[in-house]
């Protein structure tokens, strides 16, 4: 690296040299105590700090409905543990005796200007305090319902939960759906906070009544909180301070005592193919595929398999920067590597190791899913999945039923609207590769895409047997409403003396391209009628209404197939090339051309390809062999009919 | 793994989410610590390259360490580093060093405006040739529509409600209270022709953790943030007109590292020296609506 060049930081010579000169305005001043008067010793910042070390940071969401405490738990905890700016506390006191309001906890967390003004939180702010085990950034979630996106946005990033309850209103619509919700972002680590103690005399009777209740929600759902805490927020009761009516834990030493571990080093490995790099500039010739580890562990030499496609190699090197060389990648970890094997891999797909189980692969998903898009989830509309590093398009296939957050009672729909929650079955255009959420929830989670939004977000429970796919109902559909033409297949037969055919040249690409096109030059000279459409002549007109890039190849596959069906049907004999085509593609062809016919030739060898060609062409078959064995392949067919004179 | 390690990890994840996403991708370099180690990050994501070019917003009252810096990294990492400036502000003397505007007026012009039109191509754009090691009038320039900011949400209060990914709209005007949901790792990244995206690959760092990988990494930065002997050293760098640096006796990355540990710094504000953010009472956050980075 060229970087000895540079002024390192610690070099000696970056010590003498002047300041920028100019008049040095009044330095900042000395930091002094924050709020005073909470005897909290055992919360302030002097911490230790562990050398070479990073201090352990975790986040938390706090959640409940609106009014109910939320802000002033945050603002009690920052201020308790010492960790607000020096003079915050007194400048958001002072604004308040100018405004001629209470001065409350909560107006700490309202930095922006606007939410003031609407007295309510907006959006999931972060914010920091410290104990001496770590640093927590907290997620303070709006209870509003119409910010719920919001609050899973904030949810979604935390290891731990914060739910908090108001004693004298007791549990609201949105202690239920927060706590649905929880559940099914995956959080299990929740404590319950039972605010508000003093409004109902610091009764504990009434505490233990909302402890009942909401335990036995909790536990329709499959949580078990860590422990049900009564405080009063405002008088910071039991938050950092045990009061004197109560014996338990605090919260502070309950979040102090959370695990703020994400990632599972044992188990299958999944890596999520994220991109392909080849950056060729200043003579890197490095092909790498790149990612992040979400589970188990990769080391070079690793005999790996691709899915959905099916394709195999071996793991090469482990590409990294700045780092000593290793040979092995855990979970967590963001990486890449080359493989022993020329693959045509597109991101998304998921690779695991030959050894290990594999993820499950199938395009008919059994799901739970809230849904927050303004126009409801509904059946026969095409809309976006992603799921780890995968996007395709997907469709809702059946709702099963919708649940009512609130007492869990299910109802029977034909769509899914704003702030449900619902079980349904969704069906992807080609299959996935995927894991169940029990199983493992970071390949198991995804969201849905309407109109460039973020609509939905659930995970999958199963997979479901498909009789039909949604791509073969469609055909039937289209093959129905077909109007037949009067001269039929076999007239037209006669009368080209070959019958129509859409042959789709694939393997290595310039070679497969080269055949391509040489067949049909063949073809023509002998008096056939034969086209070649190139891919990227469809790119550029037909599907540059197709502007985003990751749809692009999907829609470009599915409107080629529905081109050949048509062109196939005047009698022709249509030719392309799809170098890198997989066997998911090649049964979308098949189905969309149907009920014309298809015929695939390959060029070079099957590394990692799992499926079959109808012609093998090797790779050092010269143009004219390779031309002769697919009309030789044409012939045996008796798709050209040499003996019609 | 430890959380420094978690923050590279997603940090890493987002810049190539950015990469796959957007075609006509930029990285806004401000040449602090933070866009500094924002650029390391990407060579980390992209195995020792910058994929994307690099924008500076040229105020011409940088503190020149600043611009040499940015100038000798471009050339040593081989970036493809591209600057802009309001030439109109500077050759009129519509500036607060000048005397004619207030600091937010000229903030406006020297960096928001700039910014703006840099980033749309409407003004010129310099890149660095690496073969004549000089920058050259770049053309055609194509508008910029993925953007990565160095944005903490620790630094300051607007900036703790902002999104991995956040979109703007074309007058790059932020609707904070109705952005897109973000979850677990999926990220907005589906826009309709027009918008532009702001990309955050550093919202869950604190400025502890910059420096703490400055020190693990062996990032080179400025040497103006530290102490050369006068007892002051800069917390956050800016035009020098509207700078100022705090007193510390901190020489290294270690010392500084040290001194954010022992909590010296954690009742003042990072930008306290930003004279611009006490401007109007919220100066930063009416700044940042209008496309201040």
């Amino acid at each position: 690296m060229e970087e000895g060049s540079l002024l390192w930081p610690d070099s000696p010579e970056s010590g003498t040299r002047p300041l920028f000169g100019r008049a040095l305005e009044s330095p900042t001043p000395d930091s002094g105590a924050g709020e005073s008067g909470h005897n909290l010793e055992s919360v302030m910042m002097n911490t230790e700090p562990v050398p070479g070390q990073s201090r352990d940071t975790m986040n938390i969401v706090v959640v409940g409905h609106v009014d109910h405490g939320k802000s002033t738990v945050i603002g009690r905890l920052m201020a308790d543990t010492n960790s607000l700016p020096v003079g915050k506390l007194e400048q958001v006191k002072a604004r308040c005796v100018q405004k001629a309001r209470p001065f409350e906890y909560a107006f700490l967390l309202d930095a922006l200007a606007d939410e003031q003004a609407q007295g309510i939180t907006i959006d999931s702010a972060r914010c920091f305090f410290r104990t001496p085990r770590r640093d927590y950034i907290i997620i303070d979630a709006p209870g509003h319902l119409e910010f719920l996106r919001n609050m899973i946005s904030g949810a979604s990033r935390a290891q731990a939960a914060l739910l908090v309850i108001d004693a004298h209103e007791g549990i609201r619509e949105n202690s239920r759906r927060h706590g649905y919700m929880l559940s099914m972002l995956g959080i299990r680590q929740i404590v319950v906070l039972v605010n508000k103690m003093d409004l109902v005399g610091y009764d504990l009777g009434v505490f233990e009544e909302i402890r009942r209740d909401y335990a036995a929600f909790l536990a329709e759902i499959g949580v078990t909180p860590i422990d049900f805490i009564p405080i009063c927020a405002r008088d910071g009761n039991n938050i950092a301070r045990r009061a004197p009516w109560y014996s338990g834990r605090t919260v502070l030493e309950h979040i102090d005592s959370l695990s703020s571990e994400k990632t599972v080093q044992s188990g299958p490995l999944r890596f999520p193919v994220q991109d392909i790099y080849k950056f060729t500039e200043h003579g890197d010739d490095r092909r790498i595929v790149a990612g992040t580890v979400e589970s188990g562990e990769i080391a070079v030499g690793d005999p790996v398999v691709f899915l959905p496609s099916g394709k195999r190699s071996r793991v090469k090197t482990l590409e990294g920067f700045s780092q000593p060389a290793c040979d092995r990648a855990g979970a967590g970890q963001a990486t890449g590597f080359t493989l022993a094997d020329e693959l045509y891999i597109r991101p998304g797909e998921i690779m695991s190791r030959v050894e290990d189980t594999p993820p499950l692969v199938a395009s008919r998903l059994r799901v739970s899913l809230f849904w927050m898009g303004k126009a409801p989830m509904i059946r026969g509309k095409k809309y976006k999945l992603k799921l780890a590093t995968c996007r395709v398009s997907a469709e809702l296939r059946e709702v099963v039923r919708v649940l009512n957050a609130d007492d869990l009672s299910s109802q029977q729909k034909q769509q899914v609207d704003r702030h449900d929650v619902a079980e349904c079955v969704l069906e992807t255009t080609k299959p996935i590769a995927f894991d169940l959420v029990a199983d493992l929830p970071a390949t198991a989670r995804f969201v849905v895409v309407d109109h460039y939004e973020i609509a939905g977000g659930g995970t999958i429970s199963g997979a479901v047997a498909a009789s039909r796919s949604a791509l073969s109902d469609h055909v039937a559909r289209r093959e129905s409403g077909w109007e037949r033409s009067e001269i039929s297949a076999e007239t037209r037969a006669l009368r080209y003396r070959h019958r129509s055919k859409f042959i789709v040249v694939s393997g290595a690409p310039d070679a497969s391209n080269a055949v391509a096109k040489a067949l049909e030059k063949a073809l023509f000279e002998e008096g056939y009628v034969a086209y070649y459409l190139g891919i990227t002549s469809i790119d550029h007109g037909l599907d540059a209404d197709v502007i985003d890039h990751a749809e692009k190849r999907e829609e470009g596959v599915r409107r080629l197939g529905e081109l050949a069906r048509i062109l196939t049907d005047t009698g022709q004999i249509l030719i392309t090339n799809l170098p890198d085509m997989d066997r998911y593609e090649l049964e979308q062809l098949r189905t969309l051309n149907a009920p014309n016919e298809i015929l695939v030739a390959r060029v070079g060898d099957a590394a990692g390809h799992e499926w079959q060609p109808d012609v093998s062409v090797a790779l050092d078959a010269s143009q004219a062999q390779a031309v002769g064995q697919i009309m030789g392949h044409l012939r045996e067919e008796e798709i050209i009919l040499d003996y019609v004179i | 793994m430890d959380h420094l390690q978690r923050l590279e990890t997603k940090s890493v994840y987002i810049l190539r989410e950015a990469y796959r996403e957007f075609k006509d991708l930029c990285m806004l370099w401000s040449i602090g610590k933070d866009s500094t180690v924002m650029v390391w990050l990407a060579r980390k994501a992209f195995f020792g390259h910058v994929p994307f070019p690099l924008v500076h917003i040229d105020t011409h009252y940088k503190i020149p360490e600043m611009v040499a810096y940015r100038d000798r990294l471009a050339l040593d990492w081989k970036l493809n580093m591209v600057y802009g400036e309001n030439r109109l502000a500077l050759a009129s003397r519509q500036t607060f060093p000048d005397g004619r505007v207030d600091r937010l007026t000229c903030c406006r012009s020297l960096k928001t405006e700039a910014l703006r039109k840099t980033l749309s191509g409407e003004w010129p754009r310099y890149r660095m040739d690496h073969d004549l090691k000089q920058y050259v009038v770049d053309d055609p320039r194509e508008p910029f529509t993925g953007v990565i900011v160095g944005a903490r949400a620790d630094e300051e209060g607007s900036r703790s409600k902002e999104r991995y990914f956040s979109p703007r709209d074309k007058d790059s005007e932020w609707d904070v209270g109705d952005q897109p949901p973000e979850l677990w790792n999926q990220f907005k990244t589906d826009f309709a022709p027009g918008t532009h995206v702001r990309i955050h690959p550093l919202l869950d760092w604190t400025e502890l953790n910059i420096w703490e990988y400055i020190e693990r990494e062996h990032i080179p930065v400025v040497s103006l943030y530290f102490d050369q002997g006068e007892g002051r050293r800069y917390r956050s760098l800016g035009c020098y007109p509207c700078t100022t640096p705090v007193e510390s006796r901190s020489r290294s990355v270690s010392e500084i590292v040290e001194e954010l540990r022992t909590g010296k710094f954690s009742n003042i504000a990072e930008r306290s020296g930003r004279e611009q953010d006490k401007a109007d009472g919220g100066g930063l956050e009416s700044l940042r609506r209008e496309g201040y980075m």
